[in-house]
């Protein structure tokens, strides 16, 4: 709220000091204290030389049919401007930017100084200038800029020589804070003050005004109200002003609201705004001649109800059983707190007015706000909660500023409903709660002080506090919100630092924790960036490339994007979106994994099951050298993936792998994609993603995998056993064989395993071959079979056995041609 | 010529081939040692010598062996010297030549940072809660909202709008949820329980330089029957340290979160601060949010909150390391450009 801090002095003894450091030294002192500041200063900003003169004449520019060339007065001399302003007229007391003054200018923000100037051939020291071309926002001025300059009311009690900066309020100290949806309280200048009294020692005094002429009729015998239920509103106070007259608000006034940042309109309606930025209390002005009944009614909206007349833009259909609405007979005058129908509305005919404040229910004032996508100043303090306490005073007050200002008699008394007696609310707790959270150690008396700084009444029984709590500070309502008040006043600063006392418990890693990782770990040797990519993406995206079954899509009901609408199913599809990037970036050659949830779902109406996953890509060239001719022509492939997956599933502990040949996940090539399993568990996939899935995207050739990590974790070792390095000699063979084309190596290497006998201790594949000399459909397989004994040298003869079995099994089950 | 002279002779001869610099030293080894070469045919011819002839022949015989032995394994030896000279010399590279560099991968910035934050808490005898069951990121309003003191309608809720699935169920706003699921399961009877959340939240929000729908929080509870504020301000300055050097300094402010009273936003300084520094030039820079926990928080939990106290506060990692390396664009984070990516390698330990 922007707080005007010469009006809130009105409320302070012996009030702020407002020079220009002791506001800054302020505003510090509120954001340590209370809440942020998104402002400090003056509205004129650094604009200087704007005085008030008086035209003293007016003659039309020779060589224009828009100029005027106008001799003003400033108090001293005259001078000669030349304006193209519409309404300039002798005799008007004006804002002149005089020369070597600076002004904002309004299209670009930035300071200009103004210059004499020649306008087609008169010379003009200076401009006249309208509310707008000084700084202040368009939404704020009371005319539009298109009607000219600035003209003061001859009441205003301005001269020419005045400092039209300081007149216009614009010099004015201002604080412009932020809020926390707690502190309801410092949305009115009346809670402003309590609240910065408590920070600078000072006594707050009440503002009300009481002192207006009393008309002849009550206010109950003019109008009544009734309320549909307690729930609507807890009260809706009425009141009413007679034999007025609507006219333009005296300068004081208006200046109070622009400064705050409301635009003035008439006299009614400004003061009725000023005493809602004053109370924080919302108030609606209706004209009385207007209402087609006298009986107002609080309800909800009906079925069909609309706000407003005709059926143009400037209706709102309303949202039956849900929208409160203020109703005079079965007209509804307004959507309750949130915004009237016009042509109620105070206008210029006006003479007798209407005057409501309304209790109406936060939550539905909240809901309204948001469903018709309004919100005004009122609907802003009633969602955050007003002072209940405080609605008949404020109203009252409100009435007899309306009409001191606009001449007319304030009605006696209020038409109400509601105000059922609340309970005052009081807090107890014990005096130690609040050493005891904040760690501090304050006195009593220091606890006592802080908390009557604010204006609470507070006294100890027994080692008991209780607080009685104002109205206005609808934020305290248990111990731990008064704690929060000494805690802040004494200051954070002022807290002392310290570490838990008592017992340590020792922080660990679980084995999951270290699982994971040692996973990260392993792919980062293995030259894997780690990748964190959206998790959000489109349905098709978020299924491509599962592991195992679909599941149905998880999507958000009201997605901020169509590209994020889904919770993913695998990591895939997110790296692969990175490659995109990164291609369209020149990157040619990437190697990155990422480890995150993926969500499946089974039921939407549960929590999806959540499992961590394990996926990476490898694209362009894996040749670690540049320019040596071995290593260079290194593109990745196939084997440079599945050799990575072998590694790290070595190294992280899964054993029994075997990769089994997949045709069917839908976007992988299916002649270069594997199943990965240990022993008979399913852990993920390795290959090339498919070449029509990428070609669709312009990419070039991905290798991937993706793995269920949870699976992993529940099948991998948790212990490297040891082995003695056996001290006893190695002998090798070495096996080639023709085999038909499509026999899988896996085939031939778990053949030799299972026929070899217990002394083959590796198999290593050493060459394929397809070429010369190859009958058609077959292919020439070589591997080296290393056996040794742990506990005695090998004789040859046995390993020569064992071979020979290993040979026949091959021949039997392959029709293996050993060579 | 006698034999001896004879003999005499081969030496200073195969002296002489020796010193040949292309010699074929094997050849000369034929030529004077082997088994049909000159020495062998000298002694051959002196069956009509006397004894003592005999005796001094042979002799002399042995010693020019000897010695054209000697100077052949010298020579082999030059030889072998000179091969590998040459062989070296031949095999010499430009070492100023670009090596054969195996790529390492490198940690994601953001992980980095939760890693630092994991080290720092469990030195402190904090646990990790990280596993699906306890810190799913699809979570219920339940947990994400009302257990965190937001009923529906909470005016606060707009604050972080929110991707739902369902009414009930949706996308985490903040891991302060797993503060609850742990808590309802902590037995106080053996101790405090301190624990921290990292994870993935999401806020419906438009991407841009300052704002992402997914970012990361870690989340830090100590409940306990002494907890206190200044304990939660020693915790803050401990892990601000750590993050950004020792010689930094926090300062709490009032604020306001539904699941904590009091509240406050903790801001760090963006220079060092020392015994020389004035208050009024120290730069603060907002970095996070905390509290002591709500009453209704703890009850919702089964804790009594006359018993118990507790502190909370969330970690923003984007936004420590946007300030810490002054990455201007959140979304760096997620596009994963491996010329970002790369650029925060093991040089930052």
């Amino acid at each position: 709220m922007k707080t005007n801090l010469k009006w809130l002095n009105d409320y302070l003894t012996p009030g702020l000091d407002l020079s220009e450091q002791a506001i800054l030294d302020l505003a510090q002192q509120i954001e340590l204290t209370a809440v942020e500041i998104e402002e400090v200063g003056q509205a004129a900003a650094k604009q200087d030389g704007l005085v008030v003169v008086r035209v003293d004449e007016v003659k039309d520019h020779p060589d224009s049919d828009h100029l005027h060339i106008t001799q003003v007065f400033d108090g001293q001399e005259q001078i000669q401007v030349v304006t193209g302003a519409p309404n300039v007229a002798e005799g008007q007391l004006v804002i002149l930017a005089s020369v070597g003054s600076h002004i904002i200018d309004r299209e670009s923000g930035e300071m200009v100084k103004i210059r004499k100037a020649k306008l087609r051939g008169e010379v003009s020291y200076g401009m006249l200038s309208a509310l707008q071309e000084i700084g202040l926002p368009d939404a704020v001025c009371p005319e539009p800029i298109e009607n000219g300059i600035y003209v003061f009311d001859e009441k205003a009690g301005v001269n020419p020589g005045d400092d039209a900066l300081e007149v216009l309020g614009l010099k004015d100290p201002m604080v412009d804070t932020d809020l926390t949806p707690n502190r309801a309280d410092l949305l009115s200048m009346r809670g402003m003050a309590y609240e910065l009294a408590a920070m600078t020692n000072q006594q707050v005094q009440e503002q009300q005004v009481s002192e207006a002429p009393v008309s002849a009729t009550q206010a109950v015998d003019q109008v009544t109200v009734t309320s549909a239920s307690q729930s609507l509103a807890t009260g809706v106070a009425l009141s009413v002003i007679n034999d007025l007259t609507v006219e333009k608000s005296p300068l004081a006034l208006q200046r109070r609201l622009w400064t705050s940042g409301i635009k003035p309109t008439n006299n009614v309606l400004d003061a009725m705004q000023e005493q809602l930025l004053a109370t924080g209390q919302p108030l609606a002005a209706f004209d009385l001649a207007t209402l087609p009944d006298s009986n107002l009614t609080v309800r909800l909206a009906e079925e069909g109800e609309v706000l407003g007349q005709g059926d143009g833009e400037e209706t709102i259909a309303l949202r039956a059983g849900q929208d409160i609405v203020l109703a005079s007979g079965s007209q509804v005058l307004a959507l309750a707190g949130i915004q009237q129908d016009p042509n109620f509305a105070v206008s210029e005919k006006t003479r007798d007015v209407l005057l409501v404040a309304g209790q109406y229910n936060p939550s539905l004032i909240r809901q309204a706000a948001r469903r018709h996508g309004l919100r005004s100043a009122s609907s802003f303090r009633l969602e955050r909660g007003i002072d209940r306490s405080n609605t008949q005073t404020a109203l009252a007050s409100a009435a007899n500023c309306i009409a001191l200002l606009a001449n007319g008699k304030v009605a006696a008394g209020q038409a109400l409903v509601g105000f059922n007696q609340e309970e005052q609310v009081t807090i107890t707790m014990p005096l130690g709660r609040f050493n005891q959270v904040l760690g501090t150690s304050l006195t009593e008396d220091e606890i006592l002080m802080l908390l009557r700084k604010l204006a609470l009444d507070v006294s100890v029984d027994q080692g008991k506090l209780t607080a009685v709590i104002p109205g206005r500070r609808t934020d305290l309502r248990i111990p731990a919100d008064l704690v929060e008040e000494v805690g802040r006043l004494y200051g954070y600063d002022n807290l002392p630092t310290a570490l838990i006392d008592g017992q340590s418990t020792a922080g660990d890693l679980t084995g999951r924790q270290k699982k994971i990782r040692a996973s990260r770990q392993i792919m980062q040797a293995l030259g894997f960036d780690q990748a964190i990519s959206y998790a959000l993406m489109t349905p098709e995206k978020a299924t491509a490339f599962n592991i195992g079954a679909d599941h149905p899509v998880l999507a958000l009901n009201y997605p901020m994007s169509s590209d994020r609408t889904t919770a993913r199913q695998n990591l895939l599809s997110g790296l692969i979106d990175d490659v995109a990037y990164n291609v369209a970036r020149s990157v040619k050659n990437m190697a990155l994994y990422e480890q995150g949830r993926v969500f499946l779902n089974d039921n939407a109406a549960t929590q999806p099951v959540e499992q961590e996953h394990l996926a990476a890509v490898l694209v362009g060239s894996i040749a670690e050298s540049t320019w040596q001719p071995v290593v260079k022509e290194r593109e990745v492939d196939f084997y440079a993936m599945k050799g990575r997956v072998e590694s790290y599933l070595e190294n992280i502990g899964i054993e029994n792998v075997t990769f089994k040949a997949a045709k069917e996940h839908q976007n992988m090539h299916p002649g270069q994609t594997a199943d990965i399993y240990a022993g008979s568990v399913y852990l993920g996939y390795v290959g090339q993603v498919h070449p029509e899935f990428l070609a669709k995207q312009k990419l070039p050739a991905i290798f991937a995998f993706e793995l269920n990590l949870e699976e992993m974790i529940d099948v991998a070792k948790r212990d490297n056993a040891y082995q003695p390095i056996s001290r006893y000699p190695q002998i090798t063979r070495d096996l080639a064989i023709l085999v038909d084309a499509d026999l899988a190596n896996q085939e031939v290497v778990d053949l030799i395993w299972q026929t070899a006998g217990q002394h083959l201790k590796t198999v290593s594949f050493f060459d394929l071959y397809t070429g010369q000399g190859t009958p058609e459909n077959k292919k020439s397989l070589a591997y080296q079979l290393t056996y040794q004994d742990q506990n005695d040298t090998l004789v040859e003869e046995k390993v020569t056995k064992d071979f020979a079995k290993v040979q026949t099994a091959l021949v039997e089950k392959f029709g293996a041609e050993i060579r | 010529m006698t034999l001896v002279e004879e003999l005499q002779g081969f030496l200073e001869e195969a002296t002489t081939e020796l010193a040949k610099a292309d010699v074929d030293v094997e050849a000369v080894r034929v030529t004077f040692l082997g088994k049909k070469g000159k020495i062998t045919g000298v002694l051959k011819s002196m069956k009509d010598l006397s004894i003592d002839e005999k005796k001094e022949v042979g002799q002399v015989g042995n010693q020019v062996r000897t010695a054209i032995q000697g100077k052949i394994e010298e020579k082999k030896a030059a030889q072998a010297a000179a091969a590998l000279e040459e062989k070296l010399a031949a095999e010499t590279l430009d070492v100023t030549l670009p090596g054969a560099a195996p790529k390492l991968g490198t940690t994601h910035v953001l992980q980095q940072i939760m890693d630092e934050i994991e080290s720092h808490f469990l030195g402190l005898g904090y646990q990790i809660i990280d596993d699906p069951v306890d810190s799913p990121e699809v979570e219920t309003d339940e947990y994400n909202f009302e257990r965190e003191n937001l009923p529906k309608d909470h005016p606060a809720r707009d604050m972080q709008d929110t991707f739902y699935i369902t009414p009930e169920i949706l996308l985490r706003t903040q891991t302060s949820p797993v503060q609850s699921r742990v808590m309802e399961k902590h037995d106080f009877s053996k101790g405090p329980l301190k624990m921290i959340a990292p994870g993935k939240v999401y806020r419906r929000d438009t991407d841009d330089a300052t704002h992402s729908h997914q970012f990361h929080q870690v989340e830090g509870l100590v409940v306990g029957k002494n907890i206190t504020m200044a304990d939660l301000k020693g915790t803050l300055l401990s892990i601000m340290q750590e993050l950004f050097g020792e010689k930094h300094q926090i300062r709490l402010r009032p604020s306001y979160f539904p699941f904590t009273e009091p509240s406050v936003e903790v801001d760090v300084s963006w220079d060092e601060v020392t015994a020389d520094t004035k208050p009024e030039e120290i730069k603060w820079i907002e970095v996070l949010g905390a509290g002591m926990t709500h009453p209704n928080v703890l009850k919702m939990d089964g804790i009594d909150p006359e018993e118990y106290t507790a502190f909370a506060f969330g970690l923003g990692p984007d936004r420590f390391a946007m300030l810490k390396y002054g990455v201007e664009d959140i979304r760096q984070f997620y596009l994963n450009d491996t010329r970002f990516l790369e650029q925060f390698n093991e040089r930052g330990n």
